[in-house]
């Protein structure tokens, strides 16, 4: 279009008006809203203010209820209507008017009648039906520009419900000749994916032709959808990857027409949400980032405009680059953008910078460590928002040796902070790093106190509850525990003595918690002392009674005798007429127990916090009462669940073969931390092990020493000094070259030297700050696990499993073929220590020390043997059955000697790999499992490695979740020299649990000689024990119904190509050995049985590219084991 | 995604919100009134973002106006402040050298424009010419009008 054109056109409107509409646009302040708006600026009160408002809302409602009232009066109206609505006023009555004028109006008044809907309802008014033939007209209509306010309309707002109604016409639009319809169209089409993506789901294919569209507008809606729909599951669209590379490639050229730039720069949302949808498809996939690289490294190239704009782009490139799979040189590049981010003058681009080193520094701790001064003044910056960030990367970059310093620097920000969001988030981030790395007693309580006052009533109430979790459950030392408790109590008696008038009520009630469990603990301290503290806690009037409860029942703790009685009947005659019936029951309490104290001591037993608490989680002392009722002709107990499927089936009739229907709340479930409980124990049982934990503790006070020691090495390094040299040699980095490490150099010395005084100051600060970083990135870059000594290590769940850790001689293992290689070094080191431990504490007298000698010997040969093995895992073949050899002088073929040894019943049946159990000079043992229909079979061969006759060996199983029972016919068996004895047991479940273990011992004797034994344990996973279940699907729908044990969990699709349900059925039926009973639509039916005839239900459902997972049984534990194996045997696909 | 969109004067006067998610009125009163206090007491030389809740305030001052957006967090703050520029950008070209009194008593039209620029708290349209050239075009519609030679125009 010509500019003479443009410009005519600029001014027609104004020119067509002012004849025809005098009151819509420049000239407007003569209008009737004219006059309103100067009415209102010319008023001095508020009072005023309404008093025109309202007078002005009855004008309008009279003139718009009146019939004589024209379309065009009633569009003047509408105006005046949303101008009150928006300084404030209701305007309800227009509401219905605004929809009329929509279906009524010409064109220029319907326009203002789809505003006027748009703001003034939302979605969900029911009002909102009436205009869906309004809509439908208008979708037909032959006048674009109405298509056009259609669509717009839609595109804000839509019933849900009626969304079938209207998709044909906008599904049609797409093909429509005009860009600016097809745009409109993809955009209304997003909405309804929004709002409900089932309704378009049939669609797809189109929004690929939408992305295809000629016109680039129509292409960049599009993407909308696109990353929406990647975002949810990005292993959708790996096949789209290199379309949108080949798209940003194009723009980033310079090939869209200049129309798209924007200040000179070529279609930067384009751009933006190109790189964001990238970013989410090559997150931990080389082969797709592989394709992205050249134009990640192009975009960085281009963007050279000093502009806001350019630097947008550059931000969202450098977090796709540190998102997709890592490549050194664009590392290298985006790191070096983010310099420049941060070291901007421009406060904004700070802003930015700061994010994003909080976004990559955990990837790379050594950037902060680049950029520390630059932290540390924005950690003084006037800004609260820059302080704020700054927080956050400090956060992340936490260690056990600058946590001090770090979560000061927190708390000094919680003081002067009003904003209520922010203090509940960090008041949890202070809490977690206080309890992962406190460094001792005093500063734990003194933080957490500092945590309870700060954040007050407002933080998150998990923060009080897993305080006093961690304080009663204590942790692996006795003595620290009753330490940190004392420092607890001294604490709060020296806060009650002071001002607890000041304390918020959730601290209160923590103190009163503490100093009734364990004010005992400080014997000086009278119980009546803190009776009378707690006392005057209830005197105060702004204490709630919810404290008040908490401390009623603290002083119940504590009316021991003596004085405290006194006390303790006192205030339970004031509270026992309190209207507060809690309250009214706590003092009865109080006073019945204060004054029994026999009883006292039985239902309040001191210190019973260590005692863990047994609940009968199946409510079995209910069963009489239950039998009676029923008896009595009450009406069976069911489930929520089955509650609402049976009200879902009231209601319509059900067209599925059973009555499910999965509350959409399942969805939301989080599959990230949910991990079977049994798991769970079972990994805080092994952390439990750290026998130096206390030690650590104990020399946490010389950590602050280090630092000054440790000065320029660790902290801060300062700029030309030769220290600074080696320490980064020292630091080794595989993802950073040399060249970049002297490009990094250079950067940090760019910063100006301040003046030396306040820089002083900083330069401590920052060497406090960061300390423990560079050699902590060097941990987290060789891929090791961070040996951070966490002080407050939960103690273990089961004190039995913790101790079975360290006391189990075994070499325990999880038989995973593909790291057999791994295993067999580990192994053979384990079951040398096995064996040693075995001698020893089997206090064997005159062999002790030449068995030890020869268990030594033994061991230098087996490593290089194993060795050698290992480098060449394809000596395992595809049974690998070349597992560790204990024995090296034997010949390498005894996996296979042993597999003859299978009894003949079960040599046609496939059996896992033959694992060595252990080992000594004499006896070597190994086991296999095989799987029968009906039963599992473990099968130990136990080898006589010496050169005489063994007799007498005895082999006893046991395990706390399994039920063995011996196969052959007698347990004792006798094993000539250099051959093979075997025994033969059926295992069968007890208690399901993820993995299962046996734990045996193996007794023998020497024709001539003592009796020895050896031990060793087996560990199975529950997998073994899992067959198919055949059923039909009436008989899975009344079996559903009947299961009490269930749980749901979201778990990973898989798609190969082909339908995901079913392919990802088919892996869990290949790796689980589970029977798909039906796939029906987006919904599949799964059945197996735990041996014996226990079985477990599986109904799993399409849900937003996830697949929602529901198990039942009537075995406890089994559906949470059974989620556990299914999602390991899916992630590991 | 944007969650709403303000403009309110220095004495803290609504002069134009849009919500693209749905809110109670209660929800937008309180909203409004927080940005309101939040904004209007920033400190000169202070960056131009926010925390509210779980969400991201941009704003930017043009004269004696405030453009406030709020955007989910996740999303990139600088651009979002290129979408406040580019709206300001296009109520000029509209409005000619556009002033807060353009906008007070024509807010229907500043809403027009937005309706084109952004859609359902997405952007629909980047380019000024295809922005006005809409507005234009449906601007010119008369009654009864079948607009036959400006669409040719629009759409051509």
């Amino acid at each position: 279009m010509s500019d003479v054109v443009e410009k005519t056109l600029t001014a027609l409107p104004s020119l067509l008006s002012l004849d025809s509409q005098p009151g819509s646009t420049k000239l407007s302040s003569t209008s009737k809203l004219g006059t309103l708006i100067r009415g209102i600026t010319e008023l001095t009160s508020k009072h005023e203010e309404e008093k025109l408002i309202q007078r002005e809302l009855v004008s309008i409602k009279e003139q718009v209820s009146s019939p004589n009232t024209s379309m065009r009066q009633m569009k003047e109206l509408m105006v005046r209507a949303i101008y009150c609505e928006m300084l404030g006023y209701e305007a309800s009555f227009s509401y219905i008017h605004a929809i009329k004028l929509a279906q009524q109006g010409t064109a220029l008044e319907k326009r203002v009648g789809y505003l006027a809907v748009s703001l003034f309802l939302n979605e969900s008014h029911e009002l909102l039906l009436l205009l869906v033939n309004t809509v439908l007209k208008d979708l037909q209509s032959t006048n674009l520009i109405e298509v056009c306010m259609a669509l717009t309309v839609v595109s804000q707002m839509f019933p849900k419900d009626m969304i079938p109604a209207i998709l044909p016409l906008v599904e049609e639009k797409l093909n429509h000749p005009k860009e600016i319809i097809r745009r409109k169209a993809v955009l209304a089409l997003y909405k309804f994916y929004l709002i409900a993506p089932n309704q378009v789901q049939h669609i797809h294919n189109k929004f690929r032709k939408a992305l295809c569209d000629k016109d680039p507008g129509v292409m960049t809606a599009s993407l909308h959808i696109y990353l929406q729909m990647i975002e949810e599951n990005p292993e959708g669209y790996k096949d789209l990857a290199a379309s949108f590379v080949t798209i940003l490639k194009q723009v980033v050229g310079g090939k869209l027409p200049m129309d798209f730039n924007y200040h000179s720069v070529p279609a930067p949302w384009l751009q933006i949400q190109l790189l964001r949808i990238l970013s989410l498809l090559g997150k931990n996939d080389p082969s797709t980032s592989e394709i992205m690289y050249e134009v990640l490294d192009e975009s960085l190239r281009r963007a050279e405009i000093n502009h806001n704009i350019t630097y947008a782009i550059l931000y969202e490139c450098v977090k796709c680059i540190y998102t997709i799979d890592p490549k050194s040189d664009l590392l290298e590049k985006a790191a070096k953008c983010i310099g420049n981010f941060v070291l901007s003058p421009k406060i904004n681009l700070k802003y930015l910078g700061l994010k994003a080193l909080t976004y990559v520094v955990q990837q790379d701790p050594k950037l902060a460590l680049q950029h520390q001064m630059t932290i540390i003044e924005c950690l003084d910056h006037p800004d609260l928002i820059i302080k704020r960030e700054t927080l956050e990367i400090l956060f992340r970059i936490t260690n056990a040796q600058n946590v001090t310093v770090i979560v000061d620097k927190m708390l000094e920000f919680l003081r002067i902070n009003k904003d209520d969001y922010t203090t509940i988030d960090l008041v949890g981030k202070v809490a977690e790093l206080a309890e992962k790395y406190a460094p001792d007693n005093e500063w734990f309580i003194e933080t957490m106190s500092t945590v309870f006052s700060v954040g007050g009533d407002l933080m998150q109430p998990d923060i009080p509850n897993s305080f006093l979790k961690l304080l009663s459950e204590g942790f692996d030392s006795v003595e620290e525990d009753r330490k940190l408790r004392l420092f607890a109590v001294d604490s709060y008696v020296s806060l009650l003595q002071g001002e607890p008038g000041k304390l918020p009520q959730r601290f209160l009630q923590v103190i009163s918690w503490v100093l009734g469990e364990y004010s005992f603990l400080r014997e000086e301290l009278e119980a009546a002392t803190v009776l009378r503290l707690l006392a005057k806690l209830l005197d105060m009037k702004n204490t709630s009674s919810e404290t008040k409860s908490w401390v009623l029942m603290a002083m119940t703790k504590l009316c021991e005798r003596g004085a405290g009685v006194s006390v303790a009947q006192e205030v339970s005659e004031t509270y026992s007429s309190s209207l507060d019936t809690v309250l009214r029951q706590r003092a009865q309490e109080l006073q019945h127990l204060s004054r029994h104290s026999e009883l006292r001591a039985r239902v309040l037993p001191r210190d019973a916090g260590l005692e863990p608490l047994e609940v009968d989680s199946s409510l079995s002392f209910l069963d009489g009462f239950v039998s009676e009722a029923l008896a009595a002709g009450a009406a069976p107990y069911k489930p929520p669940h089955q509650r609402q499927e049976e009200l879902a089936q009231a209601k319509a009739l059900s067209l599925e073969p059973y009555g499910l229907s999965l509350p959409i709340s399942m969805s939301s479930c989080s599959i990230a931390d949910r991990q079977s409980p049994t798991l769970l124990s079972i990994s805080s049982g092994l952390s439990g092990e750290s026998p130096d934990l206390s030690h650590k503790g104990g020399s946490s006070t010389l950590k602050l020493d280090g630092v000054k020691r440790l000065w320029g090495r660790e902290g801060y390094l300062a700029q030309r000094e030769p220290v600074e040299e080696s320490a980064r040699v020292e630091v080794p980095s595989p993802l950073r070259s040399p060249s970049q490490q002297g490009e990094a150099d250079s950067s940090h010395s760019q910063t100006p030297i301040p003046t030396p005084e306040p820089e002083q100051e900083k330069q401590q600060l920052a060497s406090s700050l960061f300390v423990g970083l560079s050699s902590q990135s060097s941990v987290c870059l060789m891929g090791k696990s961070e040996p951070t000594p966490q002080r407050f290590r939960r103690k273990a769940k089961s004190p039995g499993s913790s101790s079975s850790a360290s006391e189990k001689t075994s070499n325990s293992l999880v038989s995973t073929p593909s790291t057999v290689d791994n295993l067999m070094c580990n192994n053979l080191l384990d079951s040398n220590i096995t064996s040693e431990l075995v001698v020893s504490s089997l206090e064997q007298t005159s062999q002790l020390s030449q068995g030890l000698a020869a268990a030594n010997g033994t061991c230098d040969a087996e490593l290089t043997d194993s060795d050698v093995k290992g480098s060449s895992p394809s000596l395992c073949g595809d049974n690998a059955v070349a597992a560790a050899d204990p024995a090296p002088h034997e010949d390498p073929c005894k996996d296979l000697l042993l597999t003859s040894h299978l009894p003949a019943e079960l040599s046609g049946l496939s059996h896992s790999e033959i694992t060595p159990l252990c080992s000594n000079q004499s006896l070597d043992l190994s086991a296999s499992h095989v799987q029968k229909e009906d039963s599992l079979v473990l099968v130990v061969f136990i080898y006589n490695s010496s050169d005489s006759d063994i007799q007498q060996i005895l082999l006893e199983l046991d395990s706390e979740e399994i039920e063995v029972s011996c196969v052959c016919d007698s347990a004792v068996q006798e094993a000539s020299s250099h051959s093979v004895a075997v025994c033969q047991y059926s295992l069968t479940v007890k208690t399901p649990s993820v993995h299962v273990e046996v734990v045996g011992t193996v007794s023998y004797q020497f024709p001539a000689g003592t009796p020895q034994s050896l031990q060793f344990s087996y560990k199975l996973p529950l997998t073994c024990f899992i067959r198919p279940l055949t059923v039909s699907t009436e008989e899975y729908g009344t079996m559903w119904l009947d299961f009490s044990h269930d749980t749901k969990q979201n778990l990973t699709l898989i798609s190969d190509g082909q339908e995901p349900l079913a392919a990802t059925l088919n892996v869990l039926k290949k790796k689980l050995q589970l029977h798909v009973v039906e796939i029906i639509g987006m919904e599949g039916i799964v059945a197996c049985r735990l041996l014996q005839d226990q079985p477990c239900l599986m109904h799993c459902r399409l849900n937003a590219g996830t697949l929602a997972v529901w198990l039942r049984s009537p075995v406890p534990a089994l559906p949470d084991c059974l989620m556990y194996h299914c999602q390991r045997a899916l992630q590991e696909h | 995604m944007m969650r709403f969109l303000l403009l309110f004067s220095r004495q803290g006067k609504l002069r134009l919100q849009k919500w693209f998610t749905p809110m109670t009125e209660r929800e937008k009163k309180k909203i409004t009134r927080d940005m309101t206090t939040m904004v209007l007491s920033r400190q000169p030389r202070s960056c131009n973002f926010l925390h509210w809740k779980d969400l991201k305030i941009i704003y930017k001052r043009y004269a004696s106006l405030y453009f406030c957006l709020a955007i989910d967090n996740q999303e990139n703050e600088l651009i979002a402040l290129e979408v406040i520029q580019r709206y300001v950008e296009l109520l000029d070209k509209y409005f000619g050298n556009v002033c807060e009194l353009d906008i007070i008593f024509n807010f229907e039209k500043a809403y027009f424009i937005l309706d084109e620029f952004l859609i359902g708290g997405e952007i629909q349209e980047t380019s000024k010419q295809m922005v006005n050239r809409s507005i234009e075009a449906s601007d010119m519609l008369q009654e009864g009008d079948s607009s036959e030679w400006f669409e040719v125009e629009l759409f051509g």
